[in-house]
C-alpha cells in the first residue's frame, strides 16, 4: 500500500508534517447531567503547533482532547482536521491517523515492544518488511536500542522506557496529529525532565500538530508553542504563547494558575541573547555564561557568584557581551510596555 | 509373603474386619482382580478421560463464546453466570435422570450433563478475565483504531487466557468426578466399577470394584491437573509470565 492510500488527510499524502486542527463550538453534555462538561469550545491549531491544554482536574481539558479522535463523541459543534470534518470519518479510520498517548501508556502486556509498535501499521495493512523497518527506526528515534528492546515485553521495561515505547507506538504510522494526555504524569521528576527534553528534540524533528494535556503549568511552559489555560467546562481563559501568558496573565484565574515566580519562569524561556548586552573589550575576570543558556541560568550565576555582571561567551569561549541585573530586568519588559510605564 | 501381608494392612487401615466367610476375600484378591481386568480397566480409564475431554471441550467453546458475547452487558452477564450456577446446584443423579428420557442411555446424557456442569467455571472466568483487562489498555487499543471485535480477540482474550484456562482446569476436575456418576445412565468410564461395587455390596469383588473405580478417578484427576500445569506454561503469552 502506498503512503497516499494510507492517509486520510489531504495535505499529508506523502509528507510527514502536521496539519491544522479546528474546533468550532464544540460542546459535550453527558446524558443525565445538566451542566455540560465542555461548552462551546472553539480553537484553531496551526500545522506543526504544539498546544498545551492546562487546567485543574475535572475542567474538561481531557474530554476536549478526546473528542478530537472521538474517544468521546461531541454533543454538538464541529472538529476539522486539515479541513476535514472528523465526524464524517469512521472513528477507527480516523484514529489510525492520530497518534494517541495516555498517562498509563496502555502497552499490550502480552505483546513484545516491536509488536506493540507495529499495531497501527498492521491495521493499515503495511507489508512485514516495511513494518519491521519502521519499528526499528522508531525504537532508535525514542532512544531504545532495537537489538535490546524489540523482543522485550512491556513488564520488562522501566516506566520511562515504557513511556518511550508508548510514544513510538503512537508515531508508528507517522500520523500528522498527536493527542497526548499527561503522558509524563506518572514518571518521577528526573525521568520526566529527560522525557520532556527528548520530546522537544523529537518534535523539532517531526513537527507534528500536537494537543498535549497537562495539569502542570511548568510543563506547559517548557513544552508548549502555545498554552490554553482552561477553567470549568473547558472555558478558554487565555490562549497564547508561554511568554505572553507569563508576562500578562489575562485575569486573576490565569495568574493564580501561574502561581508565584512568573518572572523567573519567563526568564527560563528566554536565551541570554534576548537581553541587550553591553559590548565588552578583551578579557575580564567576570564569571562567564554560554550564549545558549537562558536568562534564568544567567541570573542564577549572578546570585551564586555575587558578581554584578557576567560575560556572555560563544562556543569558542569568546566574550560577546556583558550582562548585568538591569539588563535581565529589561529583557522581561517588552518595549511597548516601557512606553506605557514611562510617561 | 509381601503380597499377602500388604493387602491385609490396607484392610486394617480401612477398619474393616477381615471376614473369613466362604467366598468373600476382602482385598486379598486385589492383585488377581487387577491382573484379570487390566484391559477392562484401561479401556474404562480411556473412556472416562475421553468423555471428560469431549464434554469440557464442548463446554469450553460454548462458554468462551457466551462469555465473549455477554461480558460487557450487565444483564446478559448476570443471566449467563447465574443460570450456569443454577445448573451446578442440580444433583448430578437428578440431572442424569432428567436427561436420560431425552438422550437415551450411555454417552448422550453423560456428555450433556458434563457440558452443563462444566460451563459455570469457564463462563465465570471468561467474563472475569475479559473484564479485568485494565481500562487504559482498552482505551489505547481503541485510540489506535482497533475495532471492538479486534480489541476483544487480539487484546482481551489473550490477556484473559490464564484466567479462562484456570476455569477450564476447574471444570475438568469437576467433570472427572461427575463423569463417574454417568454410569448411572450406562455412561462410559470408571463409574461403571463404582456402581458395580455398590450394587453388589457384600459379594466377592464388591470392594475391589469400588476401590479400583474410585482410585482410578483420583489418579485421572491428578494426571489431568498436571497436564493443565503444562498447558498453562505453554499457552500463556510470554509477556504475561515475565
Amino acid at each position: 500500500m502506498s503512503d497516499r492510500s494510507n492517509s486520510i488527510f489531504p495535505s499529508t499524502a506523502g509528507t510527514s508534517g502536521g496539519v491544522s486542527i479546528e474546533l468550532d463550538g464544540v460542546t459535550k453534555v453527558y446524558p443525565g447531567q445538566g451542566v455540560p462538561a465542555v461548552e462551546d469550545f472553539s480553537m484553531r491549531i496551526e500545522p506543526g503547533e504544539l498546544v498545551m491544554f492546562v487546567g485543574p482536574s475535572g475542567c474538561g481539558k481531557t474530554t476536549t482532547m478526546k473528542m478530537v479522535n472521538r474517544i468521546i463523541e461531541p454533543s454538538s459543534g464541529s472538529i476539522r482536521i486539515d479541513g476535514q470534518d472528523v465526524l464524517h470519518l469512521s472513528p477507527d479510520q480516523l484514529r489510525r491517523h492520530i497518534g494517541y498517548v495516555i498517562q498509563q501508556i496502555g502497552l499490550f502486556p502480552h505483546m513484545t515492544i516491536a509488536d506493540n509498535i507495529a499495531t497501527v501499521p498492521k491495521l493499515l495493512g503495511w507489508s512485514k518488511t516495511r513494518t519491521s523497518q519502521r519499528v526499528e527506526e522508531l525504537l532508535e528515534t525514542v532512544q531504545l536500542d532495537p537489538a535490546v528492546f524489540a523482543k522485550r515485553y512491556p513488564r520488562q521495561l522501566s516506566g520511562g522506557q515504557q513511556q518511550r515505547a508508548g510514544v513510538a507506538r503512537a508515531l508508528a504510522a507517522d500520523p500528522p496529529v498527536m493527542l497526548m494526555d499527561e503522558p509524563f504524569g506518572a514518571t518521577d521528576p528526573i525521568t520526566r525532565e529527560r522525557l520532556q527534553a527528548e520530546f522537544l528534540r523529537l518534535q523539532a524533528e517531526i513537527g507534528k500538530t500536537i494537543i498535549f494535556v497537562t495539569h502542570d503549568f511548568d510543563e506547559a511552559v517548557r513544552l508548549g508553542d502555545r498554552i490554553a489555560v482552561l477553567s470549568e467546562r473547558s472555558r478558554i481563559e487565555q490562549f497564547d504563547t508561554p511568554d505572553a501568558i507569563l508576562a500578562a496573565p489575562a485575569n486573576e484565574y490565569v495568574a493564580s494558575f501561574i502561581g508565584s515566580g512568573a518572572a523567573l519562569k519567563r526568564l527560563a524561556l528566554l536565551p541570554v541573547t534576548a537581553a541587550r548586552l553591553t559590548p565588552v573589550d578583551g578579557s575580564s575576570r567576570r564569571p562567564s555564561v554560554s550564549s545558549t543558556a537562558t536568562l534564568r541560568d544567567a541570573l542564577d550565576l549572578l546570585m551564586v557568584t555575587g558578581a554584578d555582571a557576567l560575560d556572555v561567551v560563544d562556543e569558542e569561549q569568546r566574550p560577546v557581551g556583558r550582562l548585568g541585573h538591569a539588563d535581565i530586568s529589561a529583557a522581561l519588559t517588552p518595549p511597548e510596555r516601557v512606553e506605557v510605564g514611562t510617561p | 509373603m509381601d503380597i499377602v501381608l500388604h493387602p491385609g494392612a490396607i484392610t486394617g487401615l480401612l477398619g474393616a474386619t477381615p471376614v473369613r466367610a466362604e467366598g468373600y476375600q476382602g482385598l486379598d484378591g486385589l492383585q488377581t482382580f487387577l491382573e484379570r481386568r487390566s484391559d477392562d480397566i484401561q479401556q474404562m480409564m480411556i473412556d472416562h478421560i475421553t468423555v471428560v475431554a469431549l464434554s469440557v471441550g464442548i463446554a469450553t467453546v460454548l462458554s468462551i463464546t457466551l462469555g465473549l458475547v455477554v461480558w460487557n452487558h450487565p444483564i446478559g452477564r448476570t443471566i449467563a453466570v447465574t443460570s450456569t450456577a443454577v445448573i451446578l446446584t442440580v444433583p448430578s443423579l437428578a440431572l442424569l435422570a432428567i436427561l436420560s428420557p431425552l438422550f437415551g442411555l450411555g454417552w448422550g446424557p453423560t456428555v450433556t450433563a458434563l457440558v452443563l456442569y462444566s460451563m459455570l467455571p469457564i463462563v465465570r472466568n471468561t467474563v472475569t478475565g475479559l473484564r479485568e483487562v485494565p481500562a487504559h489498555v482498552l482505551e489505547s487499543a481503541r485510540g489506535m483504531g482497533m475495532s471492538p471485535t479486534r480489541v476483544l480477540l487480539q487484546v482481551q482474550l489473550p490477556m484473559a487466557w490464564p484466567i479462562i484456562l484456570t476455569g477450564i482446569r476447574v471444570a475438568s476436575q469437576l467433570a472427572i468426578g461427575i463423569a463417574a456418576i454417568g454410569a448411572y445412565v450406562a455412561g462410559p468410564g470408571l463409574g461403571q466399577y463404582i456402581f458395580k461395587g455398590l450394587s453388589s455390596l457384600g459379594s466377592l469383588n464388591a470392594l475391589n470394584y469400588a476401590l479400583v473405580g474410585t482410585v482410578g478417578v483420583v489418579i485421572l484427576a491428578l494426571i489431568v491437573d498436571a497436564v493443565f500445569v503444562l498447558i498453562a506454561r505453554f499457552t500463556t503469552p510470554r509477556g504475561l509470565r515475565v
